[in-house]
């Protein structure tokens, strides 16, 4: 029954590979554009400038991996793609206009009148914050179900803050990445400030997945499932104590290791990402759908895959080649 | 009011609002190249001045089309969710290869083109521009193509309800395709030639006379005048196509209740949805026969023939259609007029010099009239759409699936909500994109640079450079 050589079982395998690979590019990437807005209000105006320019030529396409998270989502798994959006219609479209404010504001707060720059520098927070918020809320909804009851909102409150002040993390590494001086020593503050809401994040999560679902419990606490998967709670925790203490020391004389912040924020995300798409393999709508009962007809996921194996590794190019472009400490963003 | 309707209005001013911004980047992406790769040549600066204040507005334009689309490919499963698993197996790798082909070559290349000049290669930032410029007409070919397709469908088969493809040439090239996808285009180079013609024609009346702006108006005009003609070609066999396969719309747009051979063409009538008649009407005989049939006494089928036997109406709202097309072909028909008009003037030789009197021979009036005309691109593109659109209803996809059955079980009262907040935040965006773009004109006209506010302290003054 369940053999790969079986195109209903690996197109479908393989398209939830690739939206989980995708929502988790994007998580991290506009996680650290997202944390960036979060941070604003803690900045004076100089240093927005700075914080903006060192997003300046990445954030739109850093959003372009949400497009093609939902599109996969849309395109591979039609059927849950409408049963998770109606359920979560009210957040989807707090973050819609979350992402539409921030997105616009980065261009007006350059171009608009001077007198009317501060007021665009808040529509920046407020989106990021919109954003951030929506998304953690839909997080917790997801891990719980999908189904409004009262535990399960308080529960996606929760992770709402959490995920909010996680990207705000990741949002200080980057900014300690990326610029140098006093904005950097304030940075190394931020990061320090925002962990938390990464370690409770993750916490939070890994406690709840197995007590919602009998199911999740035993694919973790199961022999010798166990065994295997201890390493991934245990890389975590080495992750968090090295990135704790890093930060105490930071910044490093000659800007050493300025990158290592930033790079075990995404490795820890990935973890906990994996221990997440492990729990609730093969549901796509938890508990209720699989991949492959929701999956659309095998000819058509066949023509995406197709195109998807020769343009995929394009983007991966490109994108590296724009980061390149781009590197080192931000500066001047200018139009010429 | 129920979730249908509301969400009908949703979708409909989420991707009007969204439609506005690709119209602008689509063609204003290869006016840039088209300004980049004439300074590469010429080394005139006028032409880095042009691209260099034109650069903003596309910037400007492209992250309102970015934000707005990314609401688009939301509504289809928040409101729509029964577009997709009806016609998933159609739609879905069409709107795949829109992202991987097309979304991401222009959001990556974009920050090359916008803040890469200093740092690569002068070649390297003309293709980044070309880049862009070509991935925009992407996402345009492969959204019209399903756009098209949801018109004039084929190359699919219904398995339990469900379109499965058959035939991937027959649904890409669809019948309508070529003529949406080209009628499009060149709906955005019009767009983006008034919009170029109109805010120049502003600098100048307030007295920004550099040769950057002249010539960008002279461009602009150029190009419109030579463009709109095609259009109007092209929008008539659009129109053919349309009444081989879906009459009802045509029909619709010429406001004709019964079928009539010699059917006049109707420059005002109030078409009257109830009583199923016009009032008020004022025609040219045997005109609109003529036009779609190229035969004074051709048969033009009536809106009368598309009511079922049991009663059920299967040809759209009449007086809406009919409305949408006549701003549509008024606008062109004006655009025509403005444009030709003003290469005559243009053109004319100046009676000491004998030279061409070039932007100078416009004269304030004329160019207050381009001011006018600024944004007539987008009267033109939404009333066009909204003919196409509601010209297709009852059906979503053309005899496969009416919009009814694709609506999502929502409560009323949540699409309400967002449809309001929707509402007011474009509202407030689109006054401030459009006052931005005067503001940004003001600005060039004094000749001043880009302001940033950049922290007193000399110090920090020198470590910030402004961001843009
Ligand atoms: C600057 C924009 C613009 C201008 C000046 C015109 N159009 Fe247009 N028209 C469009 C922009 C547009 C559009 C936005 O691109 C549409 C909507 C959908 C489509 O395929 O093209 C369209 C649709 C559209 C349709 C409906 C196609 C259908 O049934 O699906 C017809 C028959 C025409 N056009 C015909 C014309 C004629 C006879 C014009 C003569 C003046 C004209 N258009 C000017
Ligand atoms: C961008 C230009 C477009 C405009 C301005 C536009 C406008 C509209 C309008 C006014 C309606 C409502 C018709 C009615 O309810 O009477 C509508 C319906 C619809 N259109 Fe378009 N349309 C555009 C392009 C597209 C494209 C490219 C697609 C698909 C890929 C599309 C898919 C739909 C769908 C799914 C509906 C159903 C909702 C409804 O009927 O209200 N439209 N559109
Ligand atoms: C239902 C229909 C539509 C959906 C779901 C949709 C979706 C999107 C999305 C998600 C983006 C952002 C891409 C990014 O992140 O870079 C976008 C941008 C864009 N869309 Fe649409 N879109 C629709 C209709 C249209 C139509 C009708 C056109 C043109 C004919 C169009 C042309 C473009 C272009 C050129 C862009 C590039 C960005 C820009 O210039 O603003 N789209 N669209």
């Amino acid at each position: 029954m369940n053999t790969f050589g079986d195109p209903t079982i690996w197109l479908p395998f393989a398209f939830a590979i690739l939206m989980g690979v995708s929502i988790l590019i994007y998580v991290i990437l506009d996680g650290f554009d997202l944390g960036v807005g979060l941070l604003f209000p803690f900045a004076d105006a100089g240093e927005k400038d700075k914080m903006i320019a060192s997003i300046g030529p990445f954030w739109d396409a850093n959003e372009t991996w949400l497009v093609l998270a939902v599109g996969i989502l849309l395109v591979a798994f039609p059927a849950a793609h409408g049963q998770i959006l109606t359920a979560l219609y009210l957040p989807v479209a707090v973050m819609l206009i979350g992402l539409i404010m921030r997105g616009v504001a980065f261009e007006f707060r350059a171009k608009a009148p001077l007198d009317h720059k501060t007021r665009w520098d808040w529509t920046f927070f407020a989106g990021s914050l919109m954003t951030s918020l929506s998304q953690g809320f839909m997080l917790g909804m997801y891990v719980m179900g999908l189904t409004w009851t009262l535990p399960h909102v308080g529960f996606a409150l929760l992770t709402a803050v959490f995920l909010t002040v996680g990207y705000s993390f990741i949002g200080a590494t980057w900014i300690l990445h990326k610029t140098e001086g006093y904005l950097q020593m304030k940075s190394v503050d931020w990061a320090k400030g925002g962990i938390w809401g990464l370690v409770l994040g993750i916490a939070a999560i890994s406690l709840a997945t197995p007590y919602v679902s009998d199911r999740i419990f035993d694919k973790w606490f199961s022999f010798p499932e166990a065994l295997w998967l201890a390493p991934l709670p245990v890389f975590s925790t080495v992750l968090i104590v090295w990135l704790w203490r890093m930060l105490q020391a930071m910044p490093y004389p000659d800007d050493r290791l300025s990158w290592a912040p930033f790079a075990a924020a995404t490795a820890l995300w990935t973890s906990a990402f994996g221990g997440m798409a492990y729990s609730f393999y093969p549901y796509v709508v938890p508990e209720k759908l699989t991949i492959y009962e929701s999956a659309s007809a095998p000819e058509s996921l066949f023509i995406i895959l197709i195109g998807t194996v020769f343009v995929l590794p394009t983007i991966m190019g490109y994108t590296v080649l724009s980061y390149f472009i781009f590197r080192g400490k931000a500066s001047d963003l200018r139009y010429d | 009011m129920d979730a249908f309707i509301l969400s009908r209005i949703q979708f409909a001013a989420n991707i009007s609002f969204h439609i506005l911004f690709p119209t602008i980047t689509i063609a204003l992406g290869w006016v840039l190249l088209y300004f980049r790769v004439r300074f590469n040549f010429s080394k005139d600066p006028k032409w880095m001045e042009a691209y260099g204040f034109w650069v903003k507005i596309f910037a400007l334009s492209f992250a309102m089309g970015v934000v707005s689309g990314i609401t688009m490919s939301f509504q289809f499963g928040t409101n729509w969710p029964g577009f997709m698993e009806i016609v998933g197996n159609i739609a879905g790798p069409l709107l795949a290869y829109e992202v991987m082909t097309a979304f991401f070559l222009e959001a990556v290349f974009l920050g090359i083109m916008l803040f890469g000049a200093r740092r690569v290669k002068p070649w390297v930032h003309t293709t980044a521009t070309f880049l862009v410029a070509f991935g925009t007409s992407m996402s345009a070919f492969w959204i019209i193509v399903l756009n098209s397709w949801m018109h004039t469908p084929q190359g699919y088969e219904m398995i339990d309800g469900v379109a499965h493809a058959t035939d991937w040439w027959a649904i890409v090239f669809n019948p309508s395709m070529p003529y949406r996808f080209a009628h499009m285009m060149l709906a955005s180079f019009l767009t983006v030639s008034f919009l170029i013609a109109g805010i120049s024609a502003f600098r100048l009346l307030i007295g920004g006379h550099t040769n950057g702006v002249k010539s960008a108006l002279r461009t602009a005009i150029t190009a419109a005048a030579l463009l709109i003609p095609l259009q109007i070609y092209l929008g008539d066999l659009h129109g053919l196509n349309t009444k081989e396969y879906q009459p009802a719309k045509v029909a619709a747009m010429e406001g004709i209740w019964e079928t009539e051979s010699g059917a006049p063409l109707l420059l005002f009538a109030l078409p009257d949805n109830e009583a199923r008649e016009n009032h008020f009407e004022i025609g040219i005989p045997k005109l609109a026969s003529f036009i779609l049939t190229h035969d004074w006494n051709g048969e033009i089928k009536g809106l009368n023939e598309f009511v079922a036997d049991d009663g059920t109406i299967l040809h759209p709202p009449v007086d809406k259609v009919f409305w949408s097309f006549r701003v549509m072909v008024g606008t062109g028909v004006l655009m025509l007029f403005v444009s030709w008009a003003s290469v005559a003037l243009m053109l004319r030789r100046d009676p000491v010099t004998g030279a061409r009197r070039g932007t100078a021979g416009l004269a304030r009036p004329v160019l207050y009239g381009l001011v006018a005309m600024t944004f007539s691109g987008w009267l033109a593109t939404l009333a066009g759409w909204y003919t196409t659109e509601i010209g297709r209803q009852p059906w979503l996809v053309q005899g496969v699936l009416t919009t009814e059955m694709a609506v999502a079980d929502v409560p009323g009262a949540m699409v309400a909500s967002t449809l309001i907040a929707y509402l007011i935040v474009y509202a407030i965006l689109l006054t401030a994109y459009m006052s931005a773009i005067f503001y940004l004109a003001r600005k060039a006209a004094r000749g001043e640079p880009i302001r940033t506010r950049v922290d007193p302290s000399p110090k920090a003054q020198a470590a910030v450079l402004p961001a843009e």
